[in-house]
């Protein structure tokens, strides 16, 4: 060290104070693939000059498990499971998609009662997913209360899941058709009361301790500003796009379900940044809640799957006593039914984005094959150039504001 | 009223539009489902994407799909989902091609075509001309093959595990503990194509099978040999079972009315 300021002293020069600094060569260094802020197992590869990113290239595929090929080896009903399994935090959401895809391939009608349980459920997925989601993102930018408390929320909605359809995450709960199970009456009167009573207070409690925080402001504002054509170009879909100012919602655009029945607000950025990205999601839980609260209003009484015996197997009570049955029982348990041949590209509003189902099929009780559309393959695509010429404490923010479950990413 | 998917409003006179707008470059129209779908020559493909763009504001490449049909000339279709914000409007461009012929990259028109190219090429081994940074990307660091390929096993060829040896992780061949299991619930009456358990002495061509049966012959069991009877102990009794069906009635007759008369003498 007394050499290298002894050589500095020699060489420093008035006219040039940087005369004598050594050449800095970039370094590269991995963030993850275990790493608590990278949400999962994300690997990035990002060189550095000094704190600023130059260069960040993702590398995913650390949880591939070959998803789309399994579903190609199993009937239309086996696969669905599958769903549950892509983005575990919004499980619903991913069921969404394909019974809808399954359903147009087969020009399925399912019945009123089930369309209201379906969105009922999409958005309680929603609220549930943002929780973790918000949580998250405010603890990978240093604050640790808010998380807590929308943790409560998110178990309530899963004690919800549960009592729906029996298990927590991997519900399996949407069919083609229809929903598996009807809902008991102190269910939708437990939600009511919980939209009203406990889920505002949890949640604008939460927030508002983080919303016009300083530091949190500090940490997201103006980070990772990307432009309405950037949005375009990168692929962008659901909250990313909206907290880049273009109100495109498929809710909105392209009903489904019954949607087109509901009124909600579709909130978009201004800023165009992380903490756009945020506040985005913040209104729609509120949003979601106001949906669901129609819901409760509107549902009708009736079926809550589809009479076709051809698709949708009887319940275990009727297989008891008819004959006929029975055989559709089994049948459409073995076999599974033939969907005609044919491909269709479905798209819902998941809570992460566009989360579509590329399906084709030829005629058989298997899909031909089965292209899921991921929404944080396109997002984290982007992570070299949103984050060119950040601080490296701001990719954690970035990240965070994009909502990535590698379930989904990976397949 | 029908399925609940997501309903896009159609719009009209797009077919002729876009087909005015491709020109030669557009080989085939399908409306199937209320989903349209252009097949393009793949080297005009770039060229078709950009008028799309910019000509029919399609603005976002939502998807990049690969399908694998292997019987097939060109085996793979490479099918591109595209969405207008502005029209509120999705179509799907396809294009056809092989393991040799490259297709033109749409990377300079969507960046995000760069990662699902690459996925394409990953699971397809299809190659995009002009993606600059065309790396492997679901599958392990250093895998071999195309898993979405149809001849591609469904168990792959290599698994791992960690060595307690060697203090790492180390690859080996897949040994499966049970065979893979495959249902087929195709029934015979559906058109199924494989050969049951017995058809082959049927038709006689199955290699290895049995010469064929002869020509079928009503069964009966009159004959000795199918009772299992075996011949008559002597030849009397040939003789009087021979005997017996052509005159039973007389004979009891005559049995009974003559043994009296004999008897009594």
């Amino acid at each position: 060290m007394s050499d290298y300021m002894e050589k500095l002293d020699h060489t420093i020069n008035a006219d040039d104070p940087t005369l004598g600094d050594t050449e800095i060569q970039n370094y590269t260094i991995n963030f993850g693939p275990q790493h608590p802020a990278a949400h999962g197992v994300l690997r990035l590869v990002m060189e550095l000059d000094g704190e600023i990113v130059e260069r960040c290239d993702p590398h995913v595929g650390l949880l591939h498990r070959g998803t789309e090929k399994l579903i190609e080896y199993k009937t239309y009903l086996q696969a669905l499971p599958y769903f549950d399994r892509l983005d575990y935090c919004s499980p619903l959401g991913m069921e969404h998609s394909y019974v809808l895809a399954v359903e147009k391939l087969l020009n399925l009608e399912v019945p009123l009662r089930a369309q209201y349980l379906r969105v009922f459920f999409a958005e309680l997925t929603r609220i549930c997913n943002h929780m973790l989601n918000l949580g998250s993102h405010v603890m990978d930018v240093g604050a640790m209360t808010p998380n807590l408390w929308l943790f409560e929320i998110r178990e309530d909605c899963l004690n919800f899941f549960e009592r729906a359809s029996g298990a927590r995450m991997h519900s399996a709960y949407f069919r083609p058709g229809g929903v598996h199970q009807d809902v008991p009456l102190k269910l939708l009167t437990d939600i009511a009361d919980w939209l009203d009573t406990r889920l505002p207070r949890l949640f604008e409690d939460a927030i508002s301790l983080v919303a016009d925080n300083r530091i949190f402001k500090q940490r997201n504002v103006d980070i990772a500003i990307v432009s309405k054509e950037d949005a375009l170009k990168w692929g962008f879909s659901g909250p990313m796009i909206r907290g880049s100012g273009i109100p495109w919602d498929i809710r909105k655009s392209q009903p489904y379900d019954v949607y087109d029945r509901m009124e909600f607000d579709v909130p978009v950025g201004t800023q165009f940044d992380c903490y756009d990205r945020f506040m985005v999601r913040v209104e729609e839980v509120r949003q979601s809640a106001r949906i669901m609260k129609q819901c409760l209003n509107d549902m009708p009484e009736g079926p809550i799957a589809s009479f076709d015996r051809k698709v949708v197997p009887p319940k275990r009570g009727e297989m008891k006593r008819s004959m006929e049955a029975l055989i559709h029982h089994f049948k459409l348990y073995t076999e599974g039914f033939h969907v005609p041949a044919g491909e269709v590209y479905v798209a819902t509003e998941s809570p992460k984005g566009e989360f579509g189902v590329y399906l084709v099929a030829d005629g058989s009780n298997k899909p031909y094959r089965c292209k899921i559309r991921p929404t944080a393959f396109s997002h984290l695509q982007s992570m070299d150039f949103q984050l060119k010429g950040h601080m490296l404490a701001d990719v954690t923010a970035v990240l965070g504001a994009m909502d990535i479950v590698f379930g989904e990413c990976d397949r | 009223m029908g399925h609940s998917a997501p309903r896009i409003a159609t719009i009209d006179g797009i077919v002729g539009e876009i087909a005015g707008l491709l020109g030669p470059m557009l080989v085939e129209t399908v409306d199937h489902a209320d989903e349209l779908s252009f097949t393009v020559v793949r080297g005009e493909l770039a060229n078709a994407m950009t008028l799309l763009c910019d000509g029919a504001h399609y603005q976002q490449l939502m998807e990049i799909a690969g399908v694998d049909y292997p019987d097939r000339p060109e085996r793979f279709e490479i099918c591109y989902h595209l969405l207008s914000v502005t029209r509120n409007h999705r179509i799907r461009v396809k294009v056809t091609t092989d393991e040799d012929h490259a297709v033109p990259t749409v990377t300079h028109i969507w960046p995000v075509a760069g990662w699902l190219e690459r996925e394409v090429f990953d699971m397809y081994g299809v190659v995009f001309d002009g993606n600059t940074d065309l790396r492997r990307i679901l599958t392990d660091y250093g895998f071999k093959g195309h898993p979405q390929r149809k001849d591609f096993p469904l168990t792959g060829y290599v698994e791992l595990r960690y060595s307690e040896e060697d203090k790492r992780v180390v690859y080996e061949p897949v040994k499966l503990a049970q065979d893979f299991r495959s249902f087929d619930f195709m029934s015979p009456w559906e058109g199924a194509e494989y050969i049951l358990p017995g058809d082959e002495k049927a038709h006689g061509e199955a290699p290895g099978a049995p010469a064929p049966a002869a020509a079928p012959v009503p069964k009966t069991t009159g004959k000795k040999s199918e009772t299992g009877a075996g011949e008559p102990a002597n030849t009397k009794a040939a003789e009087k079972s021979a005997d017996a069906p052509s005159k039973p009635a007389a004979q009891t007759d005559q049995g009974k009315g003559a043994a009296k008369p004999e008897d009594k003498a």
